[in-house]
């Protein structure tokens, strides 16, 4: 009798190991969390230092317009450390691509899903995927074969600027923001289709009128994440975009960015000195970007539910 | 009859739009292939490179990139199979589960060159492990941990829970359920989102460059034992990969046969992750075949 009552009450073996797997599956997403907290903490912990160590002003460091951290400024006594040349820079590039890509991103995916749903599906579809694997230096390296020597040869100077960054981030954002915008227009109901073309819309007037006003919301979500990846990019932007630190005054005159800086500088600078924390300063910079992207996106979300 | 007019005019945009996106891409790898694959051979393919002379090859490089897309699979599959596995099967709503999901979003969309710099600090410096293979696949894993645990907890979420009820159904523990009944089910997707994930690894050069450092010192291939520096196996030397290879020839090659080593190893890059891409669905419906009999 006791013999069984103890069987009984005693935690079974596969109860043991229930308790076994879901420990180790929770630990497996409590090291996830942790490593995202990790890198948080230590990329402002040194990204701040320039502050707190270096005694630099914030606003010396977001609008100030000489960037030269190595060499210290005559008039002003201190090295030159204003970033504001490559915040710029990567705005400008990071606006300007996805101003290029959605029209093109929105036409494809209007493509696949209402106009030829079968060619959509068996061309532009892997076209999409073809191109969301191409490897960023790739890109890099037909900037720099094609893209580079065209603008040169248009515009004149070097060829490397703003608009060759531009170019290779264009075709980079493009299937980002395509096939996240083809999500958003399968998810739109049939109905609505069903109702406009019942009223006498033509096609145009539907997927105008009808398909992309209920789909906003996704196709913006779908730019910002486009954006978000074009402002993080980093070696296929520093291979066309010059390298040259200073205000961006025309689009095809050598600029360069906040991935473009990190990528160049960071091995060459001294751990713990002023040059190598500005250089951590920019890095953090880049990570409160991605996370003001990740909210925005957030708040679209929220706002097209509300719908 | 305006509407008309508005409706064909805009049908001729979207088919033009549409046709030049597809021309892009195609122009983009004949680009590719055609400057690249006169340049390979097999001397190309295992020639170590050479900085200063013509006649280099990638052989190094080659190796190194899949060394460590190895190394990063094997330390962030089971990472990411284990979180996969607590959100969709233990997972109720929770403030913890909202905390670690906005956590693998934002991770997902930390640019890599800032993966790359974390992994710089931590690994390469606080750790003293130096420009490492180890640094590097650590990397690659921070770098394709969210991917890689978003896709597999789509595939467990697709086995219908009639599965799931069945199995409870049959006494069987949670685990027991998932060990026994959804993974199974689920290998084919599995491997599908492992191999594409594999070929965005391949690819990755911005989060490695500090990693797994920028040289790639001669390997001696006849030595198998990890821990003697120079064998291909050991995971405390510095790794060039192809991609950063690529990357660095570009920025400040002085090699004279440039350009042809660029284009070839351009094209390689591209055959192999095309080759990724396209082997992942067909393998993962081939599994399906085998594992289900149909």
């Amino acid at each position: 009798m006791d013999l069984i009552t103890e069987k009984i009450k005693k935690t079974s073996l596969s109860t043991k190991q229930d308790r076994f797997g879901k420990f180790i599956s929770v630990s497996a997403l409590v090291l996830i969390a942790a490593i995202v907290v990790l890198i948080f903490g230590f990329v402002l912990t040194r990204g701040l230092a320039t502050f707190t160590t270096n005694k630099i002003s914030v606003s010396d460091f977001l609008f100030g317009t000489n960037w030269n951290p190595s060499v210290v400024d005559k008039k002003t006594g201190m090295p030159g450390v204003g970033a504001l040349p490559l915040i710029l820079g990567s705005l400008a590039v990071t606006f300007l691509a996805a101003i290029i890509a959605t029209p093109f991103a929105i036409g494809t995916a209007v493509f696949m899903t209402e106009i030829a749903k079968k060619r959509g599906a068996k061309i532009m579809q892997p076209v999409i995927e073809l191109l969301v694997g191409i490897p960023s230096v790739v890109y890099g390296v037909i900037g720099l074969t094609v893209v580079v020597p065209a603008i040169r040869s248009i515009f004149g100077g070097t060829g490397l600027g703003i608009l060759s960054g531009t170019i290779v981030l264009f075709v980079m954002i493009l299937p980002t923001i395509t096939s996240m915008t083809v999500d958003t227009l399968k998810g739109v109901p049939r109905h609505y289709r069903e109702s406009a073309l019942a009223i006498g819309a033509t096609r145009w007037q539907m997927i105008y009128k009808v398909i992309l006003r209920a789909a906003t919301p996704g196709i913006l979500t779908a730019i910002v994440f486009g954006m978000a990846r074009a402002f993080g990019e980093a070696l296929a932007v520093q291979m066309v975009i010059g390298n040259s630190a200073t205000m961006p005054d025309s689009l095809v005159s050598p600029a360069a960015t906040l991935t473009s800086v990190l990528t160049m500088g960071i091995g060459n600078t001294v751990m713990g000195s002023l040059q190598n924390n500005v250089l951590w300063s920019l890095a953090m910079i880049l990570l409160l970007m991605s996370l003001i992207f990740n909210i925005v996106i957030r708040l679209i979300g929220r706002k097209g539910e509300l719908k | 009859m305006k509407a008309k007019t508005a409706d064909k005019i805009a049908t001729g945009v979207i088919y033009g739009i549409a046709a030049s996106v597809a021309f892009v891409l195609i122009a983009m790898l004949a680009f590719i292939l055609v400057r690249g694959l006169p340049h390979l051979s097999w001397h190309f393919l295992t020639a170590a490179a050479r900085s200063f002379e013509a006649g280099g090859g990638i052989g190094i490089q080659l190796f190194n990139s899949f060394y460590l897309l190895i190394l990063a699979l094997l330390i962030s599959f089971p990472i990411a199979l284990g979180a996969a596995i607590y959100l969709n099967e233990y997972a109720k709503p929770s403030l913890f589960i909202t905390i670690v999901r906005t956590a693998i979003e934002v991770m997902s969309s930390l640019p890599s060159v800032v993966v790359g710099l974390f992994g710089f600090l931590i690994f390469v410096v606080k750790f003293h492990l130096g420009f490492s293979i180890l640094s590097g696949a650590i990397a690659l894993t921070i770098f394709n941990l969210p991917i890689l645990t978003r896709s597999i907890e789509t595939s467990l979420s697709q086995i219908p829970n009639l599965q799931r009820e069945a199995g409870a159904a049959l006494g069987l523990s949670r685990f027991e359920t998932v060990i026994h009944v959804i993974l199974p089910a689920s290998v084919p997707s599995i491997v599908t989102g492992v191999v594409i994930s594999a070929g965005r690894v391949f690819g990755e050069a911005a989060a490695l460059i500090y990693t797994a450092g920028q040289s790639a010192p001669t390997l001696d291939f006849t030595d198998w034992n990890p821990f003697n520096l120079a064998s291909p196996l050991s995971p405390f030397r510095p790794a060039e990969t192809l991609a950063v290879h690529i990357w660095k020839i570009n920025s400040e090659g002085i090699m004279p046969d440039l350009s042809a080593v660029s284009a070839g190893a351009s094209a390689v890059l591209i055959i192999v992750v095309l080759l990724f891409n396209f082997s992942a669905r067909r393998l993962g419906n081939l599994l399906y075949k085998k594992l289900t009999n149909s």
